[in-house]
């Protein structure tokens, strides 16, 4: 490339990054700063004051711990579950040559190309009959269904991508078909499967809508903000805000080798 | 090798049976609430969710974002895959800076920009300090209802654009380099490398990626709420209230059941506008 393209080339990588980070670095600077500077006219674009007592005073607006806790206790629930049963359902897809597999795998393709989230409209009627509603695991369960295709879907290619030769080899110095599993390929997958794990935490912490529609009184952290997003003042919906954006950073972080596996493997 | 025949399906008869009471059934129930009248089988919940005042508007505004933000995103995504890939320094910093969008939730998106579009907002100073607004103004009321359809387009367009980035880079990471490179060989132009070589090999991933984000984009929610507020009436809003606000549960279904129509009709019209066309492999 000749200079002058080459540096038109790194301004626009440059911007676009600019253009990822920015609205995150001035949400934190709204959540951090506080009243002073959420109504601040014109607005400073660096902090005035770094100072914990603002976002201590987040803290203390009543409801927040409680809806903190739940949102872990629904997102922890739903890596549980999706793991469980996702896990031994991707070995499956990814080991054994059955009939029924590819409608198996279409059925939890279709289950990802549909808005699931709706599906909590019928259930909150379902869930008050069988004393789910407004309880953590009634949330945690919807939040299942969103991530149980994913985490099939990319524990299998993960399995594919350990050969099968390890596990026979495993047989043949005397393994039971359980213990060449235990032995050999988990230790090998288990770094794909805890980020699997932890995709599956995000998707159930980002969760709004069935969140807000199962829950009263036990809301988790996104339903708690949605409900009073019109009558909390900015400078709380900013901390709410970075507090949400936070925990997703990092976990994008951890799990940034397996995003490229798992869409590749999951768009064919 | 009995037990063999039948490991498979007890490994994934959990996650089916799972599927079928957290999916299929509520599936059910969604259609059988919708059509439930007081006195049988019919359409009174759909002719009240028509009747509502804001239904032509939630329509009108759902599909305006989703015809405006997807193909945006799709132009946007495939740009930054393409500069992706002549990335000398830095690659893995800027490729994890570009998917963080991908784990942010869109309650979240929302209120950073608000944070930005407010009316003491970030823009408003920057414009301010340009000299073109003496005092703040406002943007998100229903008074300025087109700065409002962007806002939220801006936002959506920040959020979202990471799913489709993502899945089309896993998509250009399977197109063979010596295709491109016989090209070059005839002397294609990069215009011409890129629309007559990579564009056709992209388009499975292109087609997952619009149905994945179409499916998304008329779910649209939070960041509808969060910048809007109730300014801004869409498909899923009207849901929520008819749901938590008013309580009636046949309505909230018939909307959620008209979104699952639309959906599925998108899906099929991706489906078959871009099969592979004859000759060509799947």
């Amino acid at each position: 490339m000749k200079p002058i393209k080459r540096a038109l080339f790194i301004a626009g990588v440059v911007l676009l990054c600019a253009w990822t980070i920015v609205p995150i670095y001035l949400v934190a600077l709204g959540g951090l700063g506080g009243e002073q500077v959420v109504y601040a006219w014109p607005k400073p674009f660096w902090p005035l004051s770094w100072s914990v007592h603002n976002f201590s005073a987040f803290l203390a607006i009543q409801g927040i711990w409680p809806a903190m806790l739940t949102s872990v206790e629904v997102a922890a629930l739903c890596m549980a579950f999706s793991i469980v049963l996702g896990a031994p359902a991707g070995y499956a897809l990814a080991r054994y040559a059955f009939s029924g597999a590819n409608t198996y795998r279409l059925t939890i393709l279709l289950t990802r190309a549909f808005p699931v989230g709706i599906l909590a409209l019928p259930l909150a009627v379902s869930y008050v009959r069988l004393g789910l509603y407004d309880t953590p695991l009634g949330v945690a369960l919807i939040h299942t269904a969103l991530a149980l295709p994913f985490a099939v879907l990319i524990t299998s290619s993960l399995f594919l991508g350990i050969p099968r030769e390890l596990e026979e080899a495993a047989w043949v110095f005397g393994c039971s078909g359980f213990g060449a599993f235990r032995r050999v390929v988990l230790p090998l997958a288990l770094p794909g499967v805890a980020a699997t794990a932890i995709f599956a935490f995000v998707i159930s912490w980002n969760e709004v809508f069935a969140a807000a529609v199962l829950t009263v009184r036990h809301k988790t952290l996104t339903a708690f903000l949605l409900s009073v997003l019109s009558e909390s003042p900015l400078q709380a919906q900013f901390a709410g805000g970075f507090l949400l954006i936070v925990p997703s950073v990092i976990f994008i972080f951890l799990v940034r080798r397996y995003l490229f596996a798992m869409w590749g493997i999951a768009s064919r | 090798m009995g037990r063999r025949h039948l490991a498979p399906y007890l490994l994934i008869a959990p996650s089916l049976l799972f599927l079928l009471l957290l999916f299929f059934v509520p599936l059910i129930q969604t259609i059988a609430l919708a059509f439930q009248t007081g006195s049988g089988i019919g359409l009174g919940n759909f002719n009240q969710m028509v009747g509502d005042l804001d239904f032509i508007t939630a329509i009108k505004d759902t599909f305006a974002l989703v015809i405006v933000v997807v193909p945006l995103q799709l132009a946007l995504a495939l740009g930054m895959a393409m500069m992706l890939r002549k990335v000398r320094f830095g690659r893995d910093l800027v490729l994890w800076i570009w998917t963080i969008p991908l784990g942010i939730s869109d309650l979240a998106a929302g209120l950073a920009w608000l944070s930005i579009l407010t009316e003491r907002g970030y823009l408003n100073t920057v414009l301010f300090h340009l000299g073109l607004i003496p005092r703040p103004e406002s943007w998100l009321t229903y008074e300025t209802p087109t700065a409002l359809f962007f806002a939220i387009v801006i936002a959506e367009l920040w959020r979202a654009t990471a799913i489709v980035f993502v899945i089309l880079v896993a998509g250009v990471q399977l197109v063979p380099a010596e295709y491109e490179e016989a090209a070059s060989v005839f002397g294609a132009t990069s215009w011409q490398r890129f629309r007559r070589v990579t564009l056709p090999l992209l388009r499975p991933s292109i087609q997952t990626a619009l149905i994945l984000r179409t499916v998304l984009a008329f779910e649209i929610f939070a960041v509808v709420l969060a910048i809007g507020g109730t300014n801004f009436p869409v498909l899923i809003s009207q849901a929520f209230i008819w749901q938590n606000q008013n309580q009636v549960y046949g309505v909230a279904a018939a909307y959620a059941v008209l979104i699952m129509a639309i959906t599925l009709a998108a899906t099929l019209f991706y489906l078959l506008a871009l099969r592979p066309r004859a000759g060509e492999p799947a």
